[in-house]
Order: structure tokens, then sequence, then C-alpha cells
């Protein structure tokens, strides 16, 4: 007994899925590093790069729901693949949320632009930088976890996650 | 394979299996089985082809004695009694353990006999008392306003869906306390699938329901709890939601998510 279904379509179906969130993950990683690069060096076009990555998350995030709903009614998953879909339903979610808060940190950027905030301004950023960094850390951590199911870098994951709320608070 | 009473099923037994060992000649079925069956609860056995579900639902009413190379070693106990003490009436375990097959079996006379003719074997009633023992089971079988007006027909002039729903009504006619349920919609329409699916659920308020199926989802639907058997062990018994989403071994596992093979 391995850990392939008596069906390869469901197996690839699942690992298409898996595939895609990871994709998504990238993209909303590189969004994150790409709005805060936009606001410690007021660019414009770097926002506009982020905001046009947005529609693309948003865009991946229905078309993962609806491949999540298809293979819920056409496979019936139990168990672990149930749990999976589950925990891909969430993540989705939570990837798409990440993007939103990219997005915003780019609005501002662009709204501190049309506002007259000269582009040569450069902000003290190195607080910026490290809580980014923190936090893109963390997600490229949570995605690698998710990836390999890997349930001890998940735990790791939760673990940081105190220590950026206590430098936030700081 | 260890198959110690585990999971802690701490509702009230209504049928306790101790150590059973089932034979086919020489071939072992059955292995060293231990359970508890909660009462009015319905628990759902599964397993692929060969793996002795079906056989243990044979051994609950003693069905298997009508082969005489077939042995049963062990015990079943029925409310604390042991129900393959040779000293038990057969006939009165078969009263208090009705059973329904994976075909449809209604006898070849009119629905109304089919259903008191079971009763007469356990009962005299006035013929006003059959009457309503009759209309009884088949209201709890959900068939009654179906057939309500012709009761004289044939029993085999019903519909497939129909039939079975006369076979649990014939079942539960005798007022038994434990029902089995060999595989009772593998040969039915998903609507009939769902009525009797919907009775079986209704039924367990005052039966405890134990039923064979090879559809999963059925299992999942309709049983508060599933065990899973392989090879004549019984790997793994528990609440059925926990079986479905987290079960506790990982044959189980590969077993209901479709890596078996």
């Amino acid at each position: 007994m391995g850990d392939k279904h008596l069906s390869t379509q469901f197996d690839n179906e699942l690992s298409g899925i898996s595939t895609r969130v990871l994709e998504m993950g990238g993209l909303v990683e590189s969004q994150v590093a790409q709005a805060v690069y936009a606001l410690s060096t007021f660019s414009g076009d770097v926002a506009t790069q982020v905001l046009k990555a947005e529609e693309r998350v948003n865009a991946m995030e229905v078309e993962i729901d609806r491949d999540l709903s298809s293979i819920i009614a056409r496979r019936q998953p139990t168990a672990r693949d149930l749990r999976l879909l589950i925990a891909v339903s969430k993540t989705i979610a939570n990837l798409e949320r990440i993007g939103d808060e990219a997005a915003r940190i780019a609005r501002t950027v662009q709204r501190l632009l049309n506002s007259g905030v000269s582009s040569r301004l450069r902000l003290p950023v190195s607080d910026l930088t490290f809580e980014s960094e923190l936090a893109t850390k963390q997600l490229r951590k949570a995605l690698d976890a998710f990836a390999r199911l890997d349930t001890e870098g998940a735990i790791e994951v939760l673990r940081h996650d105190d220590q950026i709320d206590q430098e936030f608070d700081a | 394979m260890d198959t110690r009473v585990d999971n802690a099923i701490t509702e009230k037994a209504k049928i306790s299996v101790r150590d059973l060992n089932f034979y086919y000649g020489g071939f072992h079925a059955l292995k060293k089985i231990n359970m508890d069956l909660p009462e009015k609860k319905v628990t759902a056995f599964i397993g692929p082809s060969g793996c002795g579900k079906s056989t243990l639902l044979r051994v609950f009413n003693r069905m298997f004695e009508l082969y005489p190379e077939q042995r049963a070693e062990g015990q079943i106990l029925l409310d604390g009694q042991n129900i393959l003490d040779r000293s038990m009436d057969v006939s009165l375990i078969r009263a208090k353990v009705g059973m329904v097959f994976q075909k449809p079996t209604p006898f070849p006379m009119s629905i109304y006999d089919n259903i008191a003719f079971g009763v007469k074997l356990f009962e005299t009633l006035p013929r006003v008392e059959m009457d309503e023992r009759v209309e009884w089971a088949l209201r709890k079988a959900a068939l009654w306003n179906e057939v309500k007006d012709k009761l004289d027909q044939s029993g085999a002039g019903l519909s497939g869906g129909q039939q079975q729903r006369l076979c649990i009504a014939r079942g539960i006619a005798i007022k038994p306390e434990v029902l089995l349920l060999d595989e009772p919609t593998s040969a039915l329409d998903p609507i009939s699938t769902g009525k009797i699916e919907e009775l079986v659920h209704e039924l367990k308020s005052d039966y405890t329901v134990l039923i064979v199926t090879h559809n999963m989802q059925q299992a999942a639907r309709c049983s508060d709890y599933t065990a899973y058997m392989y090879l004549g062990d019984l790997v793994e018994f528990g609440p059925t939601p926990e079986v479905f989403t987290k079960p506790k071994r990982k044959d189980t596992e590969d077993y209901i998510t479709g890596r078996f093979g």
C-alpha cells in the first residue's frame, strides 16, 4: 500500500491543486517584497506592478476554489485527502488576504506620490525592512512546509509568529 | 493483527463480540474479533471483498449454521447472553435479530402476507392486531402510503426499492432488537437508496442496526460507528466521523481514501 490512489487521475488532481497553491504563494511572496520595496524607494512603477499582480492573485484564488469544489463533488475525499483540501481552501483565502495587504501598501505609495511626495525621498527603512523580511521569511517557510507536508516546519512557523508580534509591539 | 477492544466506545453495548474466530472448513475467515456494538446505534462494516464483514453479520443470527462445514468459536453476547451457546434456541435468536439481504427477497405471496408470515411464526395474533402490526411495519419501513390500497397484491409486483422496503418491514414486523442489513441498497437506484438510508436513520431509535456496505459514502452518511475489516481482522472500529476524517490506523486511511490495491 503506497501513497498513490487507485485513481491516478485523482493523484494528478491533488498534486495539481497543491502546485497551484504554491504558485499562488510564490506570487504573493514576491508581491509583498515588491510592495515593501515600492514603499521604501517610493517607486510608483513597482507599486503598479504589485497592483497588477493583485488581479492575478485574486483570479487564482477563484480558479483554485472552483477546482476544490469540483474535486470534492466528484471524488468525495476522506481522511488526509479531505484534510488537505480543507487546508488548501483556508490557505488560498489567507494568501489572498496577504495579497490584499500588499496591494494596500502599494496604494499607499501611489497616494503619497500623487500628493506630491518626492520619489527621491527615502524613508528610514531599517525597521520596516527588518519587519517585512521576518514576515516574508515566515510566508516562505509556511509554503515550504506545505510543499513538503512537513508538520515540524509548520510548527516552527507558528513559534516564530510570536517573535514577529513582539517586534511589531516594540 | 491486534484486535483488542479499542477506541473506548463507552456507550451501552447491545452485542459484545469476544474472541470470535470463524472457519469455513479449514479457512480461517474471522480472526479473534473483539468489539462492543452500541445499542440503538447504526454500525457500518466496511472492507474489501472477502474481508469477513458479511461473514461476521451472518454469525450474529447464527445464519451460518445452515452449512455444516462452517463453525464459530468464541462468544457473541446479546444483552449478556452468548448466542453461540448450543443451548440457545436459534429461532428465538432470529426473532431478536432480523436480517435483510442484498437482493430483495419478497415471498411469493401478497404484500400483507409477506409481513404477516414472519409474525405468525412467533406470535398468534387476532386478525385486528395482525392488521395493526402489518400497517405498523409498513409505516415504519416508509412503504405504507405506496401499498395501502394493494395489500392483497403480490409483493413481486413492487419495484426493487419497494421490495427492499417490504423486506425491511418484514424484518421489523417481528419486533426484533437488532437488524442486520447486508448491502441492502447495492441493487437499488439512488432514490430508493436514499429512502432506505433515511429509514435506517429512523430505525435506530428503536433498533440496533448493523449494516454491511461496499459503498463507503453510505457508511459515512448513515452510520454512527464504522468498523473496517481486512482479511478477517478487525482493523479499526470507532465513531464514523473520526474514521472518515482522521482514522487511527494507516491501513484504514489507505482503504477509505482509495489508496488500497
